[in-house]
């Protein structure tokens, strides 16, 4: 009998691996908490730095999953055993799968923004995530306040939950600021006479393209970036959002009404990959999310023989960069299977 | 407005207070700036509600004012704080209540940096030990005396003559809350509700049957922030902050605003005559300001006290509007007359604010 692999979550990093582990012969049991694959992706609409529509990722990771794979949805993990050469996945109802090598890809939750307070998400009526508004641009909708109007004046706020010691995240969740920048050309297109304000610490424009879009946010869109972090939001009578910030360019406070602000939410480990590290015994990195043996060489190991990391597991990482990783796991997995 | 999310904040901010025994530490300003609230505090809670609340005249600042305006060092605070801990162990007392916000803020940084550097603790307690021969215990509980009013709340409704009801319309009266900034923003799960949406005052509104105005500057200080009024040429800075809020709280027509701390009413009061006389601005109805209140003066109006015997006359901005609003019966007659019915005199009446 072939060998096979177990992928615990059905994001990107795990359909890629699945689709890869499998294309080289091997069995592959996907297991997905949801009802369906595709993880974060399913939420987003149009993807930084190309614009291209997150469906068609998904349509191209889909058809990646031969006969080969075996999806199983809306799958619950009781316990992982492990002997000397199986994995063994326990879930809820009993059933005990077999492996004879393990794949995390359980990814990332989003920062709950409701944590950061002063920012009254929750609590005032138009503070909305990213997140919200990606659903907004994926019903096609067009972007209104919680009155049902157009918004004027739009503000978003990032570094949500990221390189912020009191949320308890010193790190950077990198992707947030292009994607702030996407969304608001986003805005811009879909809504010109909207005028949109980012506030930000720095920009973090750190892969190709990002900056021309960044660019193409200032120069064709005039777009404002206002150098400083947010202190507080409020709610004023009229149910538009006042916001303080200090313009850190200028040196000087700054106060400003916007019609909607939308809080740029940052990754922070996934609820099921605390559970599951506990279970097998992973100690996370100091930020939190699981770290490989080495850092260099051998990026999607763990000093237990057989497990595998993939993805944002890892910490935050771009489509194109999970894709990667995930190809660079089935190529360690395959190797370790035919030892 | 979503009320839930506010609600969600509140569960998760909520202290424990203890229930009975308590050693009563007085502000250092209170008895001056709103004579009747510590009182009416001892009243409520002794006679009221039947609690044991003790305090010792031996007990003195806790340097708190002077410690934020940075001519008091804080193993000096430190060490005042524990000789007030030891008057509290030598009565047998483990819970200490205070009257001042200031107070309650610097009693939580001791015990949180003792927490944190108990090495600091051991050299304190040989401060006071070589000073005064005394020695103490860390209070089992730590609380501010409008925690208290919060949490027996539902006891002083049961017991209430007033609501805040306008009596004419039938309607909840509008409220502004105003904690004081060392309520709960330095160590905001000290707090009941945290530090951004604090729950302690509006409590006491929803539970009397006021109802709570929210407006965008809430958050901001009241204008005291020590050494913005301290320092006599930052006294334009701490009007200014208090002319924020009133603008910004106008449009919502408030019929009063409700404070825990020793400063903050002060500055909304005595600031309101100020503005009124610079400017020519009033911010309640007819050229009356909008009544500030304590807790306790609050707590007092709603158990049936007289407005007189609760020092309301001290206030700069007329109260009559509220008492008349909530219908509370008073004498004006007797507004300026003491204890013993001796004329106390009346004040100068404003240039546009009215008095009376």
């Amino acid at each position: 009998m072939g060998k096979s692999v177990i992928i615990i979550g059905g994001g990107i990093a795990g359909m890629e691996a699945a689709a890869r582990i499998a294309a080289m012969g091997k069995e592959v049991i996907l297991l997905e908490k949801s009802d369906q694959l595709g993880g974060h992706l399913r939420k987003w609409d149009r993807l930084f730095p190309t614009r291209r529509k997150s469906d068609e990722v998904f349509e191209y990771l889909s058809n990646g999953l031969n006969d080969k794979v075996t999806i199983r949805l809306n799958i619950k993990i009781n316990k992982i055993k492990k002997d000397d050469r199986h994995f063994f996945v326990i879930l809820e109802d009993g059933e005990s799968l077999k492996s004879d090598a393990l794949l995390l890809t359980t990814g990332y939750d989003l920062f709950e923004a409701g944590k950061k307070e002063e920012y009254g998400y929750g609590i005032y009526d138009n503070v909305i995530t990213s997140a919200d508004l990606e659903a907004m641009f994926r019903n096609s909708a067009e972007i209104k306040t919680s009155g049902n109007q157009k918004p004027r004046r739009v503000g978003f706020v990032h570094c949500v939950g990221s390189r912020d010691e009191k949320a308890g995240h010193l790190y950077c969740s990198k992707v947030c600021c292009v994607t702030g920048v996407k969304q608001a050309i986003e805005i811009k297109e879909k809504q010109p006479d909207t005028e949109i304000f980012c506030f930000y610490m720095d920009l973090r424009m750190f892969d190709r393209y990002f900056e021309d879009l960044y660019y193409e946010a200032q120069q064709k869109w005039g777009i404002q970036f206002i150098r400083g972090r947010l202190s507080e939001s409020c709610e004023n009578p009229d149910h538009s959002i006042l916001v303080k910030v200090e313009d850190t360019l200028t040196g000087r406070p700054l106060k400003m009404t916007v019609d909607l602000l939308v809080l740029l939410s940052g990754f922070v480990p996934s609820s099921d990959t605390n559970k599951l590290a506990d279970m097998l015994g992973l100690l996370p990195g100091s930020d939190g999310f699981l770290t490989p043996v080495d850092e260099h060489f051998r990026t999607n190991e763990t000093q237990v023989d057989g497990l595998f990391l993939a993805g944002t597991v890892k910490g935050p990482a771009t489509i194109e960069n999970t894709i990667t990783d995930a190809r660079s796991a089935a190529i360690s997995i395959i190797k370790y299977l035919e030892k | 407005m979503i009320s839930e999310g506010k609600k969600r904040i509140w569960n998760e901010y909520q202290k424990e207070i203890a229930d009975d025994h308590y050693f009563y530490v007085r502000s250092c300003v209170r008895q001056n700036f709103f004579p009747g609230s510590e009182k009416t505090f001892l009243k409520i809670m002794q006679h009221e509600l039947g609690k044991d609340v003790y305090e010792n005249p031996s007990h003195t600042t806790c340097t708190g004012i002077g410690y934020h305006s940075d001519i008091v060092p804080f193993e000096t605070a430190m060490t005042v704080i524990a000789r007030q801990f030891a008057l509290m162990t030598e009565a047998g007392y483990e819970n200490l209540v205070t009257s001042c916000i200031t107070s309650f803020g610097l009693y939580s940084e001791v015990l949180e940096t003792w927490h944190h550097f108990p090495e600091l603790l051991q050299k304190i307690r040989m401060h006071l030990k070589n000073a005064t021969g005394r020695e103490f215990n860390i209070p089992k509980n730590l609380a501010h005396a409008s925690d208290l009013i919060y949490k027996f709340r539902n006891n002083i409704a049961a017991k209430s003559t007033n609501r805040l009801i306008n009596k004419q319309t039938g309607k909840p009266l509008k409220a502004v809350e105003h904690i004081g900034c060392h309520y709960s923003k330095m160590f905001p799960s000290k707090g009941v509700g945290g530090a951004e949406y604090p729950y302690v005052l509006i409590g006491m509104i929803e539970e009397w049957g006021g109802e709570v105005i929210d407006y965008p500057e809430r958050r901001h200080c009241c204008g005291f922030g020590f050494r913005q009024y301290l320092v006599m040429a930052n006294r334009g800075y701490s009007i200014a902050c208090s002319r924020k809020k009133f603008e910004s709280m106008e449009p919502y027509k408030p019929d009063l605003i409700l404070t825990n701390c020793p400063g903050c009413p002060m500055f909304f009061d005595r600031w309101q005559y100020a503005i009124s006389e610079m400017e020519g601005k009033t911010y309640g109805e007819n050229d009356h300001g909008i009544p500030v209140l304590t807790y306790e003066e609050l707590s007092g109006l709603i158990l049936g006290y007289d407005p007189w015997d609760l020092g309301l006359q001290v206030h700069q901005v007329a109260v009559e509007p509220l008492l008349d609003k909530i219908g509370v019966q008073y004498n004006p007659l007797e507004k300026y007359q003491g204890i013993d019915h001796k004329d106390l005199g009346k004040p100068n009446m404003p240039s546009i604010l009215k008095f009376y």
